[in-house]
């Protein structure tokens, strides 16, 4: 088993290791395999077809924690060009769980910001495995206030198991970040797009969330509290989680269908790691969609309309 | 009440002065803090503080608001305001049932008390939370009420004093209540550009996603002595980071040290601070 792969894919995996060494014997022999390949392919295919199409909320919740999983750097190398890393919240110091600064989109500039995991052990730790202090959000917040002045359209990327839980983000006052933040992004005058990638670890995940068009990607997951935590509130015992991901909804469909999504972005077979390439030029065909929607609208109507958006949840 | 509350904080799932308090029978009252046994009719009048230690106990959000308020001119807003079960979540109870309860327990709708009225003279609107209903969580009604309050306060131009007791956001409203944070953050910033006063008051406890929205944004923040006021309880930050955390973490004096509230204020003197600030901003 590879530890790179959920247990529901391994099959599709072993198909795939077939099919690769078969090509490796083909390649260096007289016999035409090719007959016996495009069958596998197909059963392949077929396979992740009937795998992905009836993952529960819990599977999903695993595909957006998946370990190859695209993160926030990997859509902006992908979809923005001419990328500016701009660092620190001028007040502490920097927070490498969220990345930010400026780039093109299809020559055009913006502001980009997005929760940013590690790939790796040593990268994880370095990234704090997604999860922000206090100074990730400021920074955050000043480029917000900074594509504010520069009249730079905000493009945001949620992947985070939440804020962080710690001491230090205690002391420098993680809740004061996070709730500046989302009175800020209430009434920035430029357009702000949020798509949630991964994971939408609560309020760690609004703190840069709150938008005039939000995108979740198929496989995406968003929630008040992750299901373990909610498990182990509720249920008394982490191991629920399953049912707590049921129990929340936290799936792009179902949140689609409270209106609270503007577009579900479909990932490519077997999810985003198997084709980054076209999950990103999916996901930038939608940007660029909902942002020309949003360049029409005067600031006062954008203002407006995001207030009407934010204020409406009600019972 | 609230074991699951009693899980993530140890402690935190009782309220005094609400309908069924962890008051026992007769005229005696133990305070939580030193134990010492409190003579009932004295506690009142002491506002709930006991007067050994000076631990201030909990108290209800409408026992708040009446010793708040001058007792002319009270109106209470939005109180018709009950949540409805729409996604009709279950755990291992149904959400109905736990409402069902908490509306019994603690005799209000739920989780926010709304009023408009007087401190010493300066008109304004409260609010404040009611910790006997599911640990003070917010859902789409106590959005919605806070919402109306600010409201208020931008049609007739009034300052607004919310006192926050919650364990956070409510899962059983599961993506519902995250939105609630944006939805009281957007409402206190129209207050803001309005130059409309706003003044947060944290009281024991404060914690997620009520600390991490409108408990947060006051143009000025109060504490009550003590309070346990946070973004992440204390026993999550425990399993984190794995060590003891520092005496002292998260509360109320810990706050002020470290620049997140303007003062702490004794609850026998809250009345008179607020007129005084807020006749200096309005």
């Amino acid at each position: 088993m590879s530890r790179d792969y959920l247990d529901f894919e391994q099959p599709i995996i072993e198909l795939e290791e077939k099919i690769e060494e078969l090509r490796l014997v083909g390649n260096g022999s007289e016999l035409n395999l090719t007959e016996e390949i495009n069958r596998l392919l197909t059963k392949s295919r077929n396979l992740t077809e009937s795998i992905f199409s009836s993952l529960k909320p819990w599977d999903i919740a695993r595909v957006a924690r998946h370990p190859k999983r695209p993160y926030t750097l990997d859509y902006i190398s992908h979809i923005f060009t001419d990328f500016d890393e701009l660092h620190g919240d001028r007040q502490f110091g920097d927070d490498p769980a969220i990345v930010g600064g400026i780039a093109r989109l299809d020559g055009m500039p913006v502001m980009v910001i997005g929760h940013q995991k590690g790939r790796d052990t040593k990268q994880k730790i370095y990234r704090n495995f997604g999860m922000p202090k206090p100074e990730g959000y400021r920074k955050a917040r000043r480029l917000m206030e900074m594509a504010e002045r520069f009249r730079l359209p905000l493009f945001t990327f949620i992947d985070t198991p939440g804020a962080y839980p710690g001491i230090d983000a205690e002391e420098r006052g993680q809740s004061e970040a996070i709730a500046r933040n989302l009175a800020v992004m209430s009434h920035l005058a430029v357009p702000v797009i949020t798509t949630v990638i991964g994971e939408g670890g609560s309020g760690g995940a609004l703190a840069i969330g709150v938008c005039d068009r939000l995108l979740m990607l198929e496989y995406a997951t968003y929630s008040v509290i992750s299901p373990e935590g909610c498990a182990s509130i509720l249920w008394k015992s982490a191991e629920f989680a399953a049912e707590a991901a049921e129990a929340m909804g936290i799936t792009a469909d179902r949140l689609s269908a409270l209106g609270l999504v503007d577009q579900i972005i479909p990932e490519p077979l077997g999810g985003a790691h198997r084709d980054v390439a076209f999950m990103a030029a999916n996901l930038k065909a939608a940007l660029l969609d909902h942002y020309q929607q949003l360049a029409v609208l005067s600031v006062e109507q954008l203002l407006d309309e995001r207030y009407q958006r934010l204020t409406q949840y009600t019972n | 009440m609230s074991s699951w509350l009693d899980k993530i904080m140890p402690g935190m799932g009782s309220v005094a002065g609400a309908k069924k308090a962890n008051v026992p029978e007769g005229l005696w009252v133990k305070c939580p803090k030193c134990q010492a046994a409190l003579y009932l009719p004295e506690l009142e009048k002491s506002l709930y503080v006991c007067s050994k230690c000076d631990h201030h106990l909990r108290i209800s959000a409408r026992q708040r608001l009446n010793w708040l308020l001058d007792e002319d001119d009270r109106v209470e807003l939005a109180e018709d305001l009950a949540p409805l079960d729409r996604y009709r979540f279950r755990d291992t109870r149904k959400y109905r049932d736990r409402l069902h309860d908490a509306m019994r327990e603690s005799g209000e709708k739920d989780a926010l008390v709304v009023m408009h009225g007087k401190v010493e003279g300066v008109s304004l609107v409260a609010a404040a939370f009611e910790f006997g209903f599911m640990g003070g969580s917010m859902g789409a009604v106590v959005g919605e009420k806070f919402f109306q309050a600010a409201n208020f306060c931008l049609l007739h131009k009034t300052p607004l004093v919310c006192f926050s007791a919650s364990g956070g956001a409510r899962m059983q409203e599961a993506i519902v209540s995250l939105m609630q944070m944006s939805k009281t953050a957007a409402v206190l910033e129209q207050m803001r550009r309005k130059r409309l006063p706003y003044i947060s008051v944290l009281t024991d406890p404060v914690f997620g996603g009520v600390s991490a929205s409108l408990a947060m944004l006051g143009d000025i923040n109060l504490a009550e002595p003590n309070a346990l006021v946070g973004f992440a309880g204390p026993r999550v930050i425990e399993q984190t980071v794995r060590e003891t955390l520092p005496a002292g973490f998260q509360r109320s004096e810990f706050l002020l040290t470290h620049g997140f509230v303007d003062m702490i204020v004794h609850r026998k003197n809250m009345r008179a601070k607020l007129s005084s600030l807020l006749r200096k901003l309005s």
